[in-house]
């Protein structure tokens, strides 16, 4: 077993054992389970549960990331006067967080939906559900070590976090329609793909909308959107995209952690 | 009745037209069956017709016969026996009917020409009523089925499977033209440019049919009034299914799905007049219901489902009622380009409906809006498309139904139903 | 034991650190003293690779510290506060440093005993007190038997009880032949350990020899009185 791998066990075995982890799953747990028995049939569910998603895991996950990185940072110093290298410590910190929450998170909405029969194509947009949900919490964990690392001012800190994830979950969305609509009269399709591609909530959004609405996607006359939209390349892009903001902040954090004088 | 046992009855019937067949059968001579086979005396249908008198039957052995255009000027019964194949050789019409009471059946079409001359069919029948053309296999036709000027044929059990590949040289599936009072069902059309085409056609009935992967419409009819379209599948087809200028069109229990594209639609009505549109399912449709200065439209029990727009209505369209309809996992359930509609809306299940039911009638207290402030947004600025339901969209949607400002006050449901219709 | 050369150190615009040369001694307790930021931190933050120098280098048993981390397998590091994972027993942060370890001296918790921790050990760490949590500090640096053992403010939070034991191990640390390094603010716990005496003051070393010493050389009979007469100086 690697370094690595040695701290991720103790890592996950502390967070796995926190409340607000618990609290963390419990309400996804709450809100599948309230939203498959009352709110009619698992298809709606899923539509209503890809909100929540889109909107709870990157406040919570950019939220917890920076916190736990703060509060963990006297034991980071403990564990960096071991014989171990940075590069493996960071790992062991990345994925035992990264893992008890994605694990959380999938238990949380998974185990309703593994209760009760489920066809095919519900079937299919839970799995896409469940992995850009996965993916999110590795991005804005990336993230979130990265502000943590760079600002030692640890109120400044989390609102930059805060204000990180303000900004990617709403304010981002309006630009783009300010921009839209400005911009009108001119070939928007290209840009706009783009600027989903460049925000990483906007990316999950997307590649969920490849699943719920490519009835309409479809209507678009855009020769750029039916080639994204209308062949696998869309959910190609989309899946790189959302792999690369995963490895950025992940490896930008690396190497802060690295060149990092505690 | 009490008197006479029903036995008897029947058996006196029985006699009596037994007697009068013996009559008619003695005024012309009794009916042949001639055998056309590829080593026999009559090597060609052609030829067996030549020496066919009415009310003969022509069988055809297995084989492949490649002769010039057959004229089916009897009034005889052609049926293949076994796999008989009738090769048109991609450079002619196949077969033309121009006398009633024709049936063609179990044959094997193949190969029809092209021509910029005329239309050319498998099967063309011309001014000639009451044929059956049934269980026939056409394959690489340009048009499979054609009637010009009949009455009361059937169409029925045939698998019409064209390769076409573009507009201009490809024809349908089944094309009619100024007949009436046809049946055209269990037909599998596919690969042609419409699958079934009307035009100036009345009282036919189109009864469980799958029209798929064409290479234009699933259905294409125009100034063709009362008939009846039940249980057929249009699925897959590039524009969907179009249908225009025509007066009290019937639609029940047909499926109308998978049609992507900007102008693909589940169900288009483009002036239609009296339609009612019954216990259809619209399912994963770019948009499945469009109604364009379609007036008087009665849509009842219908289910829209997975749909981009479950129903676009234009402004020109007036006086309809849709009640009791099923809307789920649609994107937009409804939009329209004018600011109100005399169009009814009631009882329809609505899933994003968000509603509550205080004195449990089953049906919601509060109205429901069925436009939404972003489907005004993508109207006018598509690629706007890819923001939906963000977070922002979402709240702007929510600020909307708070207070109206942009979206229209009707469309409205009064009383949304709480459950899927049953 | 440990050579430090030409070692600087700045962050922004602020000097820590400007050209130490200092060895401190195998066998020997060595305590880092000097005015608040003085710069006592930043160098047990370099000798661990915690922070990494501007200019200079700083050997630990002729090894040069930096990117290979295995130097450190040597070392017993105990920081000035004590904060661990929440809901880690004690016994589990053992086992997960031993993991770290592998290879090296096997544990001796021998000062678990000696600080009567053993109804603890199983406990949550955020369930224990802050004396409690500083005498588990004071386990983990001691636990492996390492040649050179770092303490920054050993006896903050701890009672007299505990705290003595800290200094009687201590001392027995440096009857087995290892080197101790202390930063401390209380100059009778360093009057009691100290051999050597470190004394920075504005990134400078002020004075390095025994503190039998500088006692003489400023005259004085406690080290307390000596380092005040050193900081006069200095600041003078």
């Amino acid at each position: 077993m690697s370094a690595a791998s040695r701290i991720v066990k103790y890592e996950v075995s502390d967070v796995i054992r926190s409340r607000w982890l618990l609290g963390y799953t419990g309400f996804f747990l709450l809100a599948t389970e309230g939203l498959l028995r009352f709110g009619g049939d698992p298809a709606r569910a899923l539509v209503d549960l890809t909100n929540v998603v889109l909107l709870v895991i990157p406040l919570v996950t950019i939220v917890f990331g920076t916190m736990y990185l703060y509060s963990a940072r006297e034991f980071i110093e403990l564990l960096l006067a071991q014989p171990v290298g940075r590069p493996q410590l960071f790992a062991g910190l990345y994925l035992g967080l990264t893992l008890p929450l994605s694990g959380g998170f999938v238990a949380g909405v998974g185990i309703p939906f593994a209760a009760r029969p489920l066809n095919g194509a519900n079937g299919g947009t839970l799995l896409a559900l469940l992995a850009v949900g996965v993916a999110l919490t590795f991005a804005f964990t990336g993230l979130a070590f990265v502000i943590a690392l760079r600002c030692d001012d640890r109120v400044k800190g989390l609102g930059i976090a805060i204000a990180a994830w303000a900004v990617m979950a709403i304010v981002y969305d309006a630009l783009v329609l300010v921009l839209a609509t400005m911009f009108a009269n001119y070939p928007l399709e290209r840009p706009m793909l783009a600027l989903m591609v460049a925000n990483p909530i906007d990316l999950g959004r997307i590649v969920l909308l490849l699943r719920f609405d490519i009835s309409a996607l479809m209507g678009y006359t855009g020769a750029v959107f039916k080639q994204f939209f209308g062949t696998g390349s869309g959910m190609a892009v989309a899946a790189a995209a959302l792999l690369g903001w995963i490895a950025v902040p992940a490896l930008l954090g690396a190497r802060t952690f690295r060149r990092k004088d505690f | 009745m009490q008197g006479t046992p029903r036995w008897r009855l029947a058996l006196a019937g029985a006699l009596a037209l037994a007697a009068a067949s013996a009559i008619a059968a003695a005024a012309q001579m009794p009916p042949r069956t001639m055998v056309v086979s590829s080593n026999g005396p009559l090597r060609t249908i052609s030829a067996a017709l030549a020496q066919a008198r009415d009310g003969d039957s022509i069988r055809v052995a297995p084989g492949v016969y490649r002769e010039s255009t057959i004229v089916v000027d009897k009034r005889v019964d052609i049926a293949g026996d076994g796999d008989a194949i009738l090769d048109g050789e991609h450079r002619r019409q196949i077969m033309t009917v121009t006398v009633n009471d024709v049936s063609i059946r179990h044959l094997h079409f193949r190969n029809v020409g092209v021509s910029d001359l005329g239309d050319l069919a498998a099967v063309k029948v011309v001014n000639a009523d009451r044929c059956t053309i049934a269980d026939n296999t056409i394959e690489n036709a340009v048009f499979g089925i054609y009637l010009a000027r009949s009455a009361g044929c059937r169409i029925v059990r045939n698998a019409i499977r064209g390769q076409a590949r573009d507009e201009v040289r490809s024809g349908n599936g089944i094309h009619l033209w100024q007949s009436r009072d046809a049946l055209i069902a269990n037909n599998h059309i596919t690969g042609h440019r419409d699958g079934i085409y009307f035009e100036f056609v009345t009282g036919t009935a189109v009864l469980d049919n799958v029209s798929e992967d064409n290479l234009r419409y699933g259905l294409h009819f125009m100034y063709s009034d009362d008939c009846r379209y039940v249980a057929n599948v249009f699925r897959h087809n590039v524009a969907g299914v179009a249908v225009m200028y025509t007066h009290r069109v019937v639609m029940i229990g047909n499926t109308f799905e998978q049609n992507w594209g900007s102008a693909s639609y589940g169900l288009l009505f483009k002036e239609i007049d009296d339609s009612r549109v019954e216990s259809n399912h619209f399912v994963n449709n770019t948009v499945g219901l469009m109604a364009d200065d379609a007036n008087r439209i009665v849509a009842v029990h219908n289910e829209f489902r997975d749909n981009g727009w479950a129903l676009k209505l234009m402004a020109n369209t007036d006086d309809g009622r849709f009640e009791a309809n099923n809307f789920m996992g649609n994107t937009f359930d409804v939009s329209t380009n004018g600011a109100q509609t005399s169009t009814i809306f009631t009882a329809n299940y609505w899933d994003h409906y968000r509603g509550y039911d205080l004195d449990r009638d089953g049906f919601g207290d509060v109205p429901y809006h069925p436009v939404r402030l972003f489907s005004l947004i993508v109207g006018r600025n598509p690629p706007a498309m890819v923001l939906m339901r963000s977070v922002f969209v979402a709240a702007l949607d929510a600020a909307e139904r708070a207070i109206p400002a942009l979206t229209p006050e009707t469309p409205v449901d009064e009383r949304p139903a709480m459950r899927p219709i049953p | 034991m440990i050579e430090i050369t030409g070692l600087s150190k700045r962050f922004g615009r602020q000097h820590v650190l400007c050209g130490l040369d200092v060895t401190i001694r195998r066998g020997r307790v060595t305590a880092i003293v000097g005015p608040n930021a003085a710069g006592k931190t930043t160098l047990i933050k370099m000798m661990l690779g915690l922070a990494r120098p501007d200019a200079g280098t700083i050997r630990i048993g002729g090894r040069v510290v930096g990117e290979d981390p295995s130097y450190r397998a040597d070392i017993g590091y105990m920081p000035q506060i004590a904060r661990f994972p929440d809901n880690l027993s004690a016994a589990e942060l053992i086992a997960m440093l031993s993991d770290l370890r592998t290879g090296g001296n096997a544990p001796n918790a021998d000062l678990v005993e000696r600080f009567d921790l053993g109804a603890h050990l199983t406990k949550p760490l955020h369930t224990l007190s802050g004396g409690t949590r500083q005498k588990v500090n004071a386990v983990l640096a001691f636990l492996f038997q390492p040649g050179l053992i770092v303490l920054d403010e050993p006896s903050a939070g701890l009672d007299p009880v505990a705290s003595s034991v800290l200094k009687d191990r201590i001392l027995e640390e440096r009857g087995a032949g290892r080197t101790v390094v202390l930063a401390s603010h209380l100059m009778t716990e360093l009057d009691e350990l100290a051999d050597d005496i470190v004394f920075l003051n504005d990134g400078k070393v002020g004075y390095a020899g025994t503190t039998h010493a500088l006692k003489l050389q400023t005259a004085q009979l406690s080290l307390e009185r000596a380092i005040a007469r050193m900081m006069l100086r200095g600041a003078a």
